[in-house]
């Protein structure tokens, strides 16, 4: 019964993640009827939100080999309207002289960011917040069935220490700068649909303020309470045949099974490596969010993606375009990162009796220790001796 | 308990002196697009 609750809750999360317009490509049309020009059938793509081969319009530039003689009456424009011009300034097929400095000064439109707004606003908010909303009932749920995990036998009394404190140190460095990241991060991508019909948009311009300093200030946080965490657990964390052996009995946490484990078990484990790898990634877009223009590195990811893949990515990205492409990945990895933090929150403290001593005194009670971590246990009494009275 | 709260505070006291630092270190928004004098070609 539990195991088909659980099925049913992982699918349900699965298809979260189905996105069946992306999947979608433009079909070619036939536009002989309308000399080449928008056809009936693109407005009524357009109309539906569906995607558009544009190409009649971005690849009709004009040609300046048909420049009337410039004796002539209609000679100033060069074989190219008005109408043409701007659509390569739509596109960006022109090289503009202006006296702006700056790296992204020479786009004077920047047609593809209309693409960003749309996926920021509807589907990295839909899909990113149905994922929170998902997890936190999924978990509620499972809180229900299983109930609180409990020390088996109850506690012993006795106390055993298993983070010293500048473990504890980076741990909270760490959490507590993701915590405001995500909320300060959430109040930036969802406050325009949420909280301005709720405050109004003058309370909202002040809190938006506040977010966006909050957010790029306290980053530097992160950073360092994740470089902090990696080497101090880096070691501990390197996976071993004793994880396959935890993973397949689930750690337990659906039976009363106690699989061995020494200082990290397996779950442990995928949770540093989850926060490595997404928190290094959401670092590094992070950095280039924080620095416009000065950290472009999609163009060169998806290069090496299609030469290795095969894969058909943009390469020839505008400075706009890589921003765009930055926050889009910041946000996806930021909304993983949050279920899987949501979830060790979770196992930290109200799922499991005794789990947040360990962070938050740094003693853990030794039963528990032993039901959890026996190996670990082992090693310590191997070294120290019995573990403290309290 | 305690070194929680530390923690918090030195987060706290990061995200004060960042744009503190950066600024030491020559960096801000607006040298980006700064120039010497205004082109008139």
């Amino acid at each position: 019964m539990k195991s088909k609750l659980f099925s049913a809750a992982v699918f349900a999360l699965a298809t979260l993640y189905f996105t069946p317009v992306w999947a979608q490509e433009a079909p070619a049309v036939d536009r002989t009827a309308t000399g080449g020009a928008q056809t009936l059938e693109d407005i009524m793509r357009r109309q539906e939100q569906l995607k558009i081969d544009d190409s009649f319009r971005s690849e009709n530039l004009g040609n300046p080999a048909n420049a009337a003689p410039i004796g002539g009456q209609l000679g100033t424009l060069g074989g190219r309207s008005d109408s043409d011009i701007y659509r390569a300034i739509r596109y960006n097929s022109i090289d503009p002289s202006t006296q702006v400095r700056g790296p992204a000064a020479d786009v004077l439109i920047q047609d593809e960011g209309i693409a960003w707004y749309k996926l920021r606003e509807g589907p990295v908010i839909t899909y990113g917040g149905g994922a929170l909303l998902a997890i936190i009932a999924l978990l509620a749920v499972f809180y229900f069935v299983r109930g609180r995990i409990k020390i088996e036998g109850g506690p012993a009394g006795t106390k055993i220490e298993r983070f010293k404190a500048i473990e504890r140190f980076g741990h909270w460095l760490l959490a507590g700068s993701f915590i405001a990241l995500g909320l300060t991060g959430l109040t930036t991508l969802m406050g325009r649909s949420f909280l301005i019909p709720v405050m109004g948009p003058e309370a909202f311009a002040t809190l938006a303020a506040g977010s966006k300093w909050l957010h790029n200030n306290i980053a530097w946080a992160f950073m360092l309470g994740l470089v902090l965490t990696f080497f101090m657990w880096v070691a501990h964390n390197i996976p071993s045949k004793l994880d396959w052996q935890w993973i397949k009995v689930g750690g337990g946490i659906f039976t009363s099974a106690h699989p061995s484990a020494k200082k990290f078990n397996a779950g442990q484990k995928i949770v540093f490596w989850t926060v490595m790898v997404l928190g290094f990634s959401v670092s590094l877009s992070g950095l280039s969010l924080l620095f416009p223009f000065q950290m472009p590195m999609f163009a060169e990811t998806f290069s090496a993606m299609n030469s290795v893949l095969g894969t058909g990515f943009p390469t020839d990205l505008t400075p706009h375009e890589e921003m765009q492409y930055a926050n889009i990945w910041h946000s996806i990895m930021a909304f993983v990162l949050m279920v899987a933090i949501i979830a060790h929150i979770y196992i930290g403290s109200v799922g499991m009796e005794g789990a947040f001593d360990a962070m938050g005194n740094g003693k853990v009670d030794l039963e528990w220790a032993r039901q959890h971590h026996d190996l670990w246990v082992a090693e310590v009494e191997a070294k120290q001796g019995k573990g403290d009275s309290p | 308990m305690k070194v929680m709260i530390s923690a918090f505070v030195a987060a706290l006291v990061i995200a004060f002196a960042a744009p503190v630092v950066l600024n030491q270190f020559g960096w801000s928004s607006a040298e980006l697009t700064r120039s010497e004098s205004v082109r008139l070609d």
